[in-house]
């Protein structure tokens, strides 16, 4: 492929203190495709997703989003590298005290020029977008299920349209049910709009839906390639990942 | 740059987009869109080969402005349709359910009655956290292994030790505002040797508590809510009560104690420093000896002048910590929640130590002390 990958990730270094955490960490996400990054607690997926947003600064290496070096950028190209990107965090970080229509307006608000009408329909249509009643729009996240929450997240991350979407677990602590419909939503979405999805996950289902190839942060870097190819990878941290219990029960039941 | 051209030929309306129509773009897309004039016609046609990238929102915007057209005007594109314009499409003709209720106004009958029984219950919930916290107050006192001195000393040291500084300032500073004025008033009389009465008597019983009080109440009302209130909006409360632990037990009585012990030894502080401030105005100002001033201190003070003052110290501590913990205890929710509850903590505890100072002086009146 000679086309500019949508996130190069290239000799990352991330160090606390002592304690190191990426180690030359490269990462290839291409346009159009949903890359899922996995890894043990602790292993730095958290970290690494900061550190591709922007967030956190690493000790050494490059982050270029549409061929771009992040660190080149200056605060105004920065806030329109920031209009292209959607992200939701593990727990939803929806703000409490804001409706989530209103918490889908607040990012058109700061960034785009639009008619009050438009601002109403806009969101409205977000929230439908991503499977929410209508009656949701105007409830506080205090008052969303789980499920709900991480929707009206995501209709957030929605909110300017991104090309790019970062989502952080975005099917942790939902029901079986619930997560399918959401990585059901999640494809569906991918498709249509044409996004880049990159998401942490540690749902083998989610993984099995959605991704189209998958990076496994082992020992400070990280291993990717599809599915198929990393399921086969001779790592023991991924083959008790892929064929551990849970993964065995999951094999077994789509009989593979 | 036109991002819209539109030509008219009898009723027929062919418009042409150029550019990208993205949530960026709003800003020219919307208005240019708006300005176009679409009365009188039956047939639209729309040219979408010379646009750039077209995303939700730029395709919202279109659907919206064709959906107001009449039913029997006809929409065609050049080129194939957009899978945007048809996703928008879907997306809002999906289950049509019914409108969100509106809120419907109360009337001001309705809202005294909404109002009255919120208050109501608003009461009676504060005088069951009263309640609760003293019975297990009373509890507690009878089995000491319920008694935490770790988390007592933690609050000890956060109401009352780094409170030390800014209590001392102040009550310096009220010192020499008080002992200035009096002065200036009783050196006409010649009376100069009354300021000394003046600043002891009332740095003593009134001054050196209230002062405290609401400085603590400022400080540690809001810090008691905001605590709490942040361990309710994480479930951290909840987690202690599933876990069998009383969130009364480990998270209100420790703050309560803690603030009956701190207050009273702040007012102390508070006096002491103050009645010090007044001696070295007195020294500046009237030519009053330390030796001459500390023997007028000790002849205008009487058995009770004191004490009538710390005694509202442990009062006050509980009003204050009472406040701040029930609020705190109230948030749920929102954020939001947090930070109003915290700044009704500080204004109903600055208020209740007040009002129960009021009361006091009425008492101590009626007593001849």
């Amino acid at each position: 492929m000679s086309e500019t990958p949508a996130i190069l990730v290239s000799n990352i270094v991330n160090r606390f203190g002592a304690q190191v955490i990426h180690d030359g960490l490269d990462m290839t996400v291409m346009t159009g495709e949903i890359f899922g990054i996995v890894g043990g607690s602790g292993s730095g997926k958290s970290v690494l997703l900061k550190t591709i947003l922007g967030l956190h600064r690493p000790q050494q290496g490059r982050v270029e989003l549409a061929g771009v070096d992040v660190a080149d950028l200056s605060d105004m190209q920065l806030r329109r590298l920031k209009m292209g990107y959607g992200v939701t965090f593990q727990a939803g970080a929806l703000f409490s005290s804001l409706t989530v229509l209103q918490n889908v307006q607040l990012p058109m608000l700061e960034h785009l020029q639009v008619s009050p009408r438009a601002l109403d329909e806009l969101a409205m249509l977000k929230v439908r977008l991503v499977g929410l009643p209508a009656a949701a729009a105007h409830k506080y996240p205090a008052q969303l299920s789980g499920g709900m929450i991480k929707r009206a997240a995501l209709a957030r991350a929605l909110a300017l349209d991104p090309q790019l979407l970062f989502l952080d677990e975005p099917t942790s602590g939902l029901d079986p049910i619930s997560a399918a419909a959401f990585d059901e939503l999640l494809v569906n979405l991918q498709r249509e709009l044409a996004l880049t999805v990159v998401m942490i996950t540690h749902d083998l289902d989610t993984i099995f839906r959605t991704c189209d190839r998958i990076g496994v942060i082992v020992d400070k870097r990280m291993v990717s390639g599809t599915l198929e190819t990393i399921v086969d990878h001779p790592h023991p941290w991924i083959q008790a990942y892929f064929h551990g219990d849970r993964a065995r029960r999951f094999g077994a039941q789509r009989g593979a | 740059m036109t991002r819209v051209r539109a030509e008219h030929r009898d009723a027929t309306l062919r418009l042409t987009l150029t550019g990208n129509w993205t949530a960026g773009e709003f800003g020219f897309i919307e208005p240019a869109w708006q300005a176009v004039d679409f009365s009188g016609v039956t047939a639209v046609e729309i040219d979408l080969r010379e646009m750039g990238r077209l995303d939700l929102s730029g395709a919202w915007l279109i659907h919206d402005r064709l959906l107001g057209l009449t039913p029997d005007t006809t929409v065609q594109y050049q080129g194939p349709m957009p899978e945007m314009l048809r996703l928008v499409a879907v997306t809002l003709a999906a289950v049509e359910e019914p409108a969100p209720a509106q809120k419907s106004r109360p009337r001001w009958v309705d809202w005294v009655g909404r109002k009255a029984w919120d208050r109501l219950a608003g009461w009676r919930s504060g005088l069951a956290f009263f309640g609760e916290t003293i019975v297990r107050f009373v509890q507690a006192l009878g089995n000491p292994k319920v008694w935490r001195p770790v988390s007592i000393a933690r609050h000890v040291y956060d109401t009352g030790v780094t409170a030390i500084p800014i209590v001392a300032l102040i009550a310096f500073l009220i010192s020499v505002i008080i002992a200035y004025m009096g002065a200036q008033q009783l050196q006409q009389f010649g009376a100069d040797i009354f300021v000394v009465d003046l600043v002891t008597v009332g740095v003593l019983r009134e001054l050196g508590v209230l002062l405290t009080a609401i400085i603590v109440a400022g400080r540690s009302g809001s810090a008691f809510a905001a605590e709490i209130g942040a361990m309710k909006l994480n479930q951290e409360v909840d987690a202690l009560t599933a876990t069998g632990v009383e969130p009364v037990e480990v998270l209100i009585l420790p703050r309560w104690i803690g603030l009956i012990i701190a207050l009273p030894l702040l007012t102390v502080i508070a006096d002491a420093v103050g009645l010090l401030g007044g001696a070295l105005l007195c020294q500046w100002l009237l030519d009053m000896s330390f030796f001459q001033y500390f023997q007028r201190v000790n002849e205008s003070i009487a058995t009770w002048t004191f004490w009538v003052g710390i005694i509202k110290a442990p009062v006050f501590a509980v009003l204050i910590a009472a406040a701040g913990t029930y609020r705190g205890m109230q948030v749920r929710g929102s954020s939001r929640e947090l930070g109003r509850l915290t700044t009704v903590a500080v204004v109903q505890a600055i208020f209740l130590v007040i009002l129960a100072d009021a009361l006091f002086a009425v008492l101590f009146m009626e007593m001849g002390i």
